[in-house]
């Protein structure tokens, strides 16, 4: 191997100065190379969540139509209504909360024009892995799936009944709530804390919902008198 | 040395979380699942491979007193390549692994394979190197992993094995990880002494 360069004050100073300098030369180059496809799949995701939460084949651009809202806490609700022939299919809401166990959780809710809960999906939360991150299944009536020893030995093991599907309810007339506080929506096992941020985020979605439909009917008869 | 053996070293003998016992962050952090260590692994991996390469070929016009920072800059400029590379074009596994991949700037492995091997030695053995402890540590993340999910939640890569009502909950949690990879490396332990 060669000789080393000699650790004087001008060496160290050059040498650091051109590695940092290459090196973030090289970051920013790579981050304009992503920085579209990177927003691409940001929005496809939505785009998928909101096909995901929606009922039957709608034929508007949801995205186009959409509007946003603040919540009094300060936090903004994004409205995405989908509709097929002018007719309004639901409405896919984009609702947040800051209870989690990791931080802030951010849903996409489904809503049928009567304000059911139609379907429900979790874009981006930091809860725990195999607890708290349950909450992307454990809210819809359950599917069994068979495991493999079930199927080879062909037999099933009876798990017990949970109470924990939120699809079909409907949180304007009455605001969803664990069990454990006296509400009808059996929490996740051993994660509460993110169950119950899970249904304030569906609970905020649906008051922000209410709220800015009755802002639209109370607005409509004044349009029609002009 | 030749490279094969400079290979093999990372794989096993020298394996970085069960004989050198370096980059545990991750280790415990993300084996709640096979997957999620083998994507971390080869995420790691990878950093290892290409800092391993420049840090080889600048090792020499690098000054003693600032090889540190300059080979921390150096990796955490791939770091951050991987990054936006994955948000871009692998996001299913960026929402799973996102939270982790900026701590393999702080991963042990990486600077101290830069300052054990790649700067001592020629690019081509540092490129082995790289490989070999990559592959290792991918190796052991999956298997912790594996066996982290196999306990905990009756799955194996997904698949589920036998129902999850019978899966010990400890096992998903940090304690799992300690007590996992605890007997992980007495196993290895046992094994490396035989030999």
């Amino acid at each position: 191997m060669g000789k080393k360069l000699e650790s004087n004050f001008k060496n160290m100073v050059l040498v650091l100065f051109t590695i940092t300098l290459i090196s973030s030369a090289a970051v920013a180059y790579v981050n304009s190379l992503t920085a579209e496809p990177i927003e691409e799949a940001k929005q496809a995701k939505q785009v998928k969540a909101i096909r995901e939460v929606i009922p039957g084949k709608f034929d508007n651009d949801p995205m186009a139509e959409a509007w946003a809202e603040k919540t009094p806490d300060g936090g903004i609700l994004e409205f995405y209504p989908a509709k097929k022939e002018g007719q309004l299919l639901g409405t896919a809401v984009k609702t947040y909360t800051n209870n989690g166990f990791g931080g802030t959780v951010w849903l996409m809710v489904g809503f049928n024009p009567d304000g059911t809960i139609a379907n429900y999906s979790v874009l981006d939360h930091k809860e725990t892995p195999g607890l708290g991150s349950k909450m992307d299944s454990w809210f819809k009536p359950t599917q069994k799936e068979k495991s493999l020893i079930e199927r080879i030995f062909g037999f099933e093991v009876k798990s017990v009944e949970k109470q924990s599907s939120v699809i079909g309810k409907n949180p304007e007339t009455q605001a969803l709530a664990v069990s454990k506080d006296g509400g009808e929506v059996d929490a996740i096992t051993a994660a509460t804390i993110s169950s119950r941020a899970f249904l304030d985020a569906i609970n905020r979605a649906a008051n922000g919902l209410k709220g800015s439909r009755e802002q639209t009917s109370a607005t409509t008869p004044e349009n029609k008198n002009n | 040395m030749n490279n094969l053996k400079v290979f093999t070293n990372g794989l096993f003998r020298e394996n970085p979380t069960f004989a050198l016992l370096l980059g545990m962050c991750p280790t415990l952090g993300v084996t709640t699942s096979a997957g999620n260590g083998m994507g971390m692994g080869l995420a790691t991996a990878f950093v290892l491979i290409m800092s391993n390469l420049v840090i080889a070929l600048v090792a020499n016009i690098i000054p003693d007193k600032i090889r540190i920072p300059s080979f921390i800059v150096i990796i955490a400029a791939f770091v951050t390549v991987v990054d936006l590379c994955m948000a871009a074009y692998l996001p299913a596994l960026h929402a799973s692994l996102g939270l982790f991949i900026p701590l393999i700037v702080v991963n042990c492995i990486v600077l101290g394979r830069a300052e054990a091997f790649a700067s001592k030695n020629r690019v081509i053995p540092s490129i082995f190197d790289g490989l070999g402890m990559g592959l290792g540590f991918t190796f052991s993340l999956t298997l912790l992993g594996a066996i982290r999910e196999f306990l905990g939640s009756g799955k194996m890569f997904n698949l589920s094995i036998y129902p999850d009502n019978f899966g010990m909950l400890i096992f998903v949690l940090a304690p799992g990880a300690f007590i996992a990879l605890g007997y992980l490396i007495a196993i290895v332990n046992r094994i490396r002494a035989k030999h």
